[in-house]
Order: structure tokens, then sequence, then C-alpha cells
């Protein structure tokens, strides 16, 4: 079991299984593990054993993609037609979406299996799975601390090895900083790579979707899939989608990769600081060249990305209103009423916290000193990274400051919890891609090496991260579970 | 910054937001904390710099005006609080 993507597609092409078969044995792990490590807020079992049953006909009958009949689960933000989408939000427990996501779509059409809907913060606001109504996700590798957030069900499912692969959305390090914790394979695309089609809205400018899977290999043949042009979604790319399967055999010698002075500052942990060097040391001997560089306004980018998610992330949740759908309190006086208690009630305390401050930033007279300063700063960010690329392929760091800490050990105080994305937050507002693969592990528990590219460059990443783990087995550790 | 319980019930109103009565300190504590983190941005002079709104200073994509959705009320009434005759149902608006 724990096979990759890759395997189970090659395997169900050599006919040694059926795509009913793997799906049995997903589904048999998801219901052994799944009550103790909480990664899946509904399994599909029925709707994946009915898709199986098609994808093996379909292959049957000469049409297979690589994807056809490969088990997947789904975070539960990408809308997913008959399914419960829940957000992990008491406000959308009833919702049963009308509509398939853009990714859902691309799935589907490639003939690729749901197991079911992964867990996550509520609206993908927090960087522990501490946010969902449904409970937190337990880490796989200590089952007594976080698996991050806020895609913590899929990293965690995929680490546990029930499903080989998953999607996820990044707006602010929500793909890279699970994968980390969990020591999986993640890569959050630039902003417009992915369509946003039915992935139900945070902060619109920041939000992208991506895969996590046990290997830059297997996420190069999910986001191959994930990828591309959608009318439906306003700043969608145009650009073509690379072959990604067939750029990673490339190598990185001559590679010219840039270390970050701000990202091995004060606050990274020095074990874990250690494994990273060791990590740019394997890459030094497969040929690529490590320089030092500077991205100065690294520390603008947490108060910048606050102002700006929680902005638009007020706006956007202002659609949640106990009108057209999701939770509606009972009894309502009047329509206000209705709306606040709807709202209030549905929500949890990081969302509301967070409508607040982003209605506070966007309310009349503080625009200019909240929102359009920060899109300011945002210009400055984005700036640094350029100047960067102007001298290297690449730049690579840690993913996070420290490994995954315990569960309810930052519960009590949001800003020591923001402070968590230091590394990963600054590529959301540049919009840039980048991704995270386990390199090594601190106290058992595994560590993430990010590695960010130039615009549209998922391919350059994909090409060094598969490089590394040609000479590595990091990505191929799995851990212990226990029922 | 800081913040008083009175400016975190206004912000609620703003935002239809209803906040219990025993939650609103603990709310003001931690916005205003919130808020010490954002005012480092004052660190900075960004005087001039043209604003970012989309990374890829992409601008927005326009589309003949031609009907391209079809007509699912009967499907996403079906997920709808209160409906009646096809109607969204809501308490009295207008005396």
């Amino acid at each position: 079991m724990a096979k990759s993507v890759t395997e189970i597609s090659r395997g169900l092409a050599a006919g040694k299984f059926s795509s009913v078969e793997v799906t049995q044995d997903y589904l048999a792990r998801i219901a052994e593990f799944n009550p103790s490590l909480n990664c899946f807020i509904s399994v599909t079992d029925e709707l994946a054993l009915a898709q199986a049953r098609q994808a093996d006909d379909r292959r049957a009958g000469g049409e297979a993609d690589a994807l056809t009949g490969v088990p997947l689960a789904h975070k539960d933000l990408f809308c997913t037609d008959g399914v419960r989408t829940s957000c992990a939000s008491r406000i959308l427990d009833n919702f049963i979406a009308p509509y398939d996501a853009k990714v859902i779509e691309n799935f589907k059409s490639a003939g690729a299996v749901m197991l079911g809907k992964t867990n996550m913060d509520e609206f993908a606001m927090g960087s522990s799975n501490e946010n969902s109504h449904y409970g937190c996700v337990a880490n796989p590798w200590n089952t007594a601390h976080v698996p991050g957030g806020s895609s913590g069900g899929s990293a965690a499912a995929v680490a546990a090895g029930l499903a080989p692969g998953a999607s996820g959305t990044d707006t602010g390090g929500s793909i890279r900083q699970p994968a980390a914790f969990c020591g999986v394979t993640g890569i959050k695309p630039t902003y417009g790579r992915v369509s946003r089609y039915g992935m139900i809205a945070f902060a619109s400018s920041l939000d992208q979707g991506g895969p996590f899977a046990r290997s830059a290999e297997d996420c190069a043949l999910l986001l191959r899939t994930m990828a591309g042009f959608d009318r439906r979604d306003s700043t969608c790319s145009e650009q073509a989608v690379p072959d990604y399967p067939a750029s990673i055999g490339r190598g990185v010698e001559g590679l010219k990769i840039g270390l970050p002075v701000e990202y091995f500052a004060e606050g990274l942990d020095s074990k874990l600081a250690a494994v990273i060097e060791t990590a740019v040391d394997e890459l030094r001997r497969l040929g690529a060249e490590i320089q030092d560089i500077s991205l100065p306004n690294t520390g603008l980018s947490i108060p910048t990305y606050y102002v700006v998610a929680m902005a638009e992330c007020s706006s956007n949740l202002s659609r949640f209103d106990g009108v057209r759908f999701g939770y509606r309190c009972e009894d309502p006086v009047d329509l206000e009423d209705l709306y606040k208690r709807s709202r209030g009630e549905g929500f949890g305390a990081e969302v509301k916290r967070r409508i607040l401050i982003g209605t506070y930033a966007l309310s009349a007279g503080y625009y200019d000193a909240y929102y359009l300063k920060a899109q300011q700063l945002r210009r400055m960010i984005k700036d640094d990274f350029q100047k960067a690329f102007s001298s290297v392929d690449l730049i690579l760091g840690p993913t996070t400051p420290g490994v995954a800490f315990r569960i309810g050990a930052k519960t009590d105080d949001p800003v020591s919890m923001y402070l968590q994305d230091i590394y990963t937050i600054s590529l959301n507002l540049a919009g840039l891609p980048g991704m995270s693969l386990p390199v090594g592990f601190v106290d058992g528990l595994p560590v993430g090496m990010q590695l960010i590219g130039n615009y549209f460059d998922e391919a350059g990443l994909l090409n060094a991260a598969h490089s590394y783990q040609q000479v590595t087995d990091w990505h191929l550790q799995t851990p212990e579970l226990k029922v | 910054m800081t913040l008083k319980s009175e400016d975190v019930l206004n912000i609620a109103h703003l935002a239809r937001l209803h906040i219990d009565e025993d939650a609103i300190d603990q709310y003001t504590s931690d916005l205003s904390s919130i808020l010490t983190l954002v005012d480092q941005m004052n660190q900075v002079d960004s005087s001039g710099v043209v604003p970012l709104a989309n990374p890829l200073d992409a601008t927005q994509r326009l589309r003949d005006d031609e009907v391209t959705e079809i007509d699912e009320r009967d499907k996403f009434q079906q997920i709808a609080p209160d409906v009646e005759a096809g109607f969204y149902r809501v308490p009295k608006v207008i005396e």
C-alpha cells in the first residue's frame, strides 16, 4: 500500500489491478485510520466505487487518461455537484453544492475517482487545522501535533496513505505549510494557473489551487490535469499548460539557486536550518550553483498579507447571509436579525476575527491607511522577487520556521499563529509559484524545503524537486499509524 | 492601535455579524493585537508606489454580451433555507 499516483497509473495501464480494487484498498484504509486522524469530513465511498467501475469500463474501451481510475481526495472547499461542500464551517454544514468546481470537472473528465472531501481550517483561515467545525486533524507522524493548515486534511491523508494524491488551495501557505508539516510534496502554482471557479473564495487576489502527493513526479501528473484556462475565472491565465511530467528529467546542472538571507535569520529553528543546509549541499553536489540573495521587504509580508486577506475575506464572506443557502438562525425577528445571527452562529471565532478586521480596514476613512497601503507594499514585495530573479533561476529556503507544533500550543494568540506563515505568504502577495518537499526530520517530525520559481515556471520547480528526490528518500518515508 | 468595545460593536454591525456579549472583550483584545501587527506597515514610506491589485497586473477580460447561463432556479432553491412559489422567503421587510 501507500502506492504513488505514478505507480497506480502505471499499474492500471498494465492491467496489474483494477480501479475498483485500488479504490477499495484506499476506502478500507480510510475506514481504519480516519477515525483517529480525522482527515476526511465526508467519505464518498459509493460514489468512489461507481466512478471506479466507470474508469475500469473506460480503460477497457481504450479511452484511458493517465489519471483514469486513480483515487484522489479533494479539499472540502472545492464545490462538488451533489456532494456536501462544507468548507469546514457550520454555516455550510448542510450545503450540497449544485455544481462542480473547474478543478473537479478536470479530474472527472480525466476519469479520476473521488474518495472524499478533506478536513481544513474553516474557510481556509488558519495554519493548524484547529479552526475546523469538524475538529482538528492529527499529524500522522505524531498525533499530538497539528498537520498544518489550512489544507491539513489533504496533506495528512497523503502522508498516511489514505489517498495517493489530493487537491488543496493556498492563500498564504495553505498547501506548502501542511505539506511541510506532514512530510509530503505540494505545489502552489502561479496565481491564475489553476481556475478558481467553484473554489469557495477566501481572498480572491491570493487564492490558488494545487496538488499534494508523495513526490514531484506525482505532483506533475496532477497539476497537468488541474491547470488550464477557464473563462469563468476572470483572472485565470490563458497561457498554455506545459507537459509537466515530460519536463522533470532535466537535472539541475548549472541551475542558479538563490538563498534569501532574510529566510535564514532570526526566528528560524536552528535544527531545522541545519536540515535545510544539508539539502542545499545535495543540490550543490548535483551541479546547482548556490548564491545568497536578499528579499529586503520580507518582514513586511505578514502585516501586508493580513490586511489584503482580511479585507478580501470580509467582502467574499458577505455572500453567506442565511437567505439563499447554508445555515439560517432559528426564529429571526427581522431581516437584520436573520443576517446577524445566521452569520454570528454559523461562523467560527477566527473567521469572525478576520471579517471584523477586514470590515474595519475597508470602512470609510480607513481604506487608504490599510488596504491601499498594503497594495503599495505588495508591489514592493513583488519587486524584490523580480530583482532576485534577474540573477537566479530559483529561490530556496525553509517552508516554515519550525516543525509541526503541538495541538493547542498557539490557539490563544492569533498573532503568534500568523507568524508561522512568514516564508510562504510573500509568494501569494507576489503571485509566484512555490512548492514544499520533505528533506529530513527534527524530533521525529518532517521538515519541508520551499522552492520558489518565477511566474509560470512550475516545470522548473517540479524539475528541481524531482532531481533532489531521485537521489534522496525523504519523500518515501511513511509514518507508523496506530488505529 | 487599540480598539474600544464600542468600536468592535460598530464594526460587527457594519459586517452584519452578531457577537455574543461575553465575547466582546476577547474580540476587542484580539483585534487590537492584530491591528498592532498591521501597523508595522507604517514603518515603510511607500509614497508614490503604484498599488498592486493583481499580481500579474492583468486587466479585466471582456466577453461578448451573450447569454451563457441556463435557468437552474429549481436546483438552486433545493438548498435554500426557506422558499415559496419560486421565491426566497425572509422576514417581512416593509410594514
